[in-house]
């Protein structure tokens, strides 16, 4: 093939990909990075500011307390995900996977269902179930007996984060669960039966076969939890709206970006520390997306079967 | 499973589980029909005869816009579907049939936008969007989703060009087709399954989407149906008949298009198209 007609053809079929590619989301990336290094003055124009906008936000008070707070929120999510969506995820997977299991696509698509729906929606329904005014949360405790237990978990300082982390949990538990799943069905039928015929029972046979061989998946859905959780946003904001409440209890970076970037009841808009933030976000979630490359992923032997 | 015990076991904490996973869902729908003692009184029964009402769906429908959002919302849907398997399905094309030498360096510049979410350039989004006019428009939010789905499609998409036989595209052009014709006549017709599983990645994350719709497109009309519900909420909070239908019927369409879709997407997921 002619050169020139080479490039014609390599033109007409990767530049509207990669135009619309690169103008909308790579160079959005790269401007914001930019603009943190900026600050935003009174009359709309820019000033070159270096990395003083990050010391502001590390530094100054007014700035990094909130930063702080929303960060180690963000952690507290991150850690319940952790500890409580992944484990569960596995544990559903581990008994969908088993053999000669009935009901199992009625199970698998039920339990998948809430991972489809709006956050908003979501959101909302939980917050009419836990509401007092409706009181089904609270009938439900008094059934076992239980009803001192209520409170108004989403309303409380103490309770409001972990309550909405929890909600986020049973949405998306669904995720963890499927693609434990699918690593699950690919282990051969072969381990196990050797596995039995040594004598080790169904429980143990997952602990010591098939455990070990799904750990790539386990760093996987943790990687996964990672960049979603320090990018989440929408829950929080339907929820509790951009001031995550109560006394920002439940904010967390993304809520914390949307209120610094478009400003709302206590301050103006800021772009040039709204920027800045997202450039902590985005340094963040590379820090994660790193560790699981380097850590994790190195370590991992792969197996083929 | 061989003893009947832990097969109980097994069932009675998957049933469980199902049932915590589908009951929010199933309370929603089932009070959006009763009138509004019976929420409050019997919020566990279905809706019978006489608790029956329809009066939050008349209002959801009479005194507000939702159906006009879901129209924007299909709109930015489709679009954004078609788009993505377009452009998604030539690049997939150039960079798994034509070895050139940034083939690889263009895969690992792609391949960014798997791992970074693009709502993290909000902020100059907003601002090229403002500098082309585009604010409050449905083309706005179907070019932001484009450019996010793009990589993840053209992985997707250039996995399954891979496993057409070669042979195939060099007995077409031994026949003396174009470059073009091989792609529209051969290729996009043989790779309408793996388009299916991208349409079905891309639907979703779109419909449900709350941020960019509230960014790009708050006012004017042009909300999706997801940022409509959202505010409609904010101002009928006390009017629990109306929150509950507005949550019911942004709940439906997509439980039917999901129980339609579910095998596509689980068999997506279960081939690893996500990793």
């Amino acid at each position: 093939m002619p050169q020139g007609t080479y490039l014609r053809l390599l033109v007409f079929f990767l530049g509207p990909a990669l135009v619309l590619y690169s103008v909308f989301s790579i160079y959005p990336l790269l401007a914001t990075i930019l603009n943190s290094l900026y600050s935003h003055q009174k009359d709309g124009s820019f000033l070159w500011n270096g990395l003083g906008n990050f010391h502001t936000l590390l530094f100054d008070p007014t700035w990094s307390e909130p930063f702080w707070n929303a960060l180690k929120n963000n952690f507290v999510f991150f850690l319940i995900h952790m500890l409580v969506q992944n484990p569960v995820g596995l544990m559903l997977a581990a008994l969908l996977s088993l053999p000669r299991l009935r009901f199992r696509a009625t199970y698998r698509t039920l339990i998948f269902m809430p991972t489809m729906l709006s956050v908003v929606v979501i959101g909302f329904a939980w917050q009419l179930i836990l509401s007092p005014l409706w009181g089904i949360a609270k009938m439900f405790l008094q059934t076992f007996g239980l009803g001192f237990l209520f409170a108004p978990w989403l309303g409380e300082e103490s309770s409001a984060l972990i309550t909405v982390s929890l909600i986020s949990v049973w949405q998306f538990v669904g995720i963890p669960m499927i693609l434990i799943y699918t690593a699950l069905l690919a282990i051969p039928d072969e381990l196990i039966d050797a596995a039995t015929v040594d004598g080790l029972n169904q429980f143990q046979a997952f602990f010591w076969v098939k455990l070990p061989l799904i750990w790539p998946t386990i760093g996987l859905v943790s990687v996964l939890t990672f960049v979603n959780n320090f990018n989440a946003f929408d829950l929080i904001y339907a929820m509790k709206g951009a001031l995550a409440g109560p006394n920002f209890a439940t904010d967390i970076m993304g809520t914390l970006f949307y209120r610094t970037f478009f400003g709302n009841q206590l301050q103006l808009g800021d772009p040039s520390m709204g920027s800045t933030i997202a450039t902590m976000m985005f340094l963040i979630i590379l820090i994660g997306i790193m560790v699981y490359l380097f850590l994790v992923q190195r370590r991992i032997q792969r197996y083929s079967f | 499973m061989r003893k009947p015990a832990s097969a109980f076991a097994v069932h009675a904490i998957l049933g469980l589980y199902t049932l915590l996973a589908i009951f929010p869902i199933v309370l929603v729908i089932m009070n959006s029909f009763k009138a509004k003692r019976a929420i409050f009184n019997t919020p566990l029964r279905p809706p019978l005869p006489e608790t029956f009402d329809p009066i939050g769906y008349s209002r959801v429908f009479g005194d507000s816009s939702l159906p006009f959002y879901y129209l924007n919302s299909i709109t930015v849907t489709v679009g954004t579907i078609f788009l993505t398997l377009l452009t998604g399905a030539m690049a997939a094309w150039a960079l798994s049939e034509y070895k050139f030498r940034w083939n690889t360096l263009l895969a690992l510049y792609l391949s960014i936008g798997i791992m970074v979410p693009i709502r993290l350039g909000s902020v100059a989004i907003i601002q090229l969007v403002a500098e082309m006019n585009l604010i409050n428009t449905l083309t706005a939010l179907v070019l932001v989703y484009t450019a996010q789905n793009l990589p993840l499609a053209v992985f997707i998409l250039s996995e399954f060009i891979a496993q057409i036989p070669r042979d195939l595209r060099e007995a077409a052009r031994c026949d003396g087709l174009s470059e073009y014709n091989i792609f529209l006549h051969i290729i996009l017709p043989l790779i309408r399954p793996a388009m299916a599983t991208v349409a079905v990645f891309t639907m979703i994350p779109v419909w449900n989407d709350l941020w960019f719709p509230l960014l790009l497109a708050p006012t004017g009309g042009k909300q999706t149906i997801t940022l409509g519900v959202q505010q409609f909420l904010g101002q009928y909070i006390t009017d629990w008949n109306a929150v509950l239908a507005a949550l019911s019927t942004a709940i439906v369409p997509v439980l039917v298009l999901y129980v339609i879709f579910s095998r596509q997407l689980i068999r997506g997921l279960t081939s690893g198209a996500v990793k």
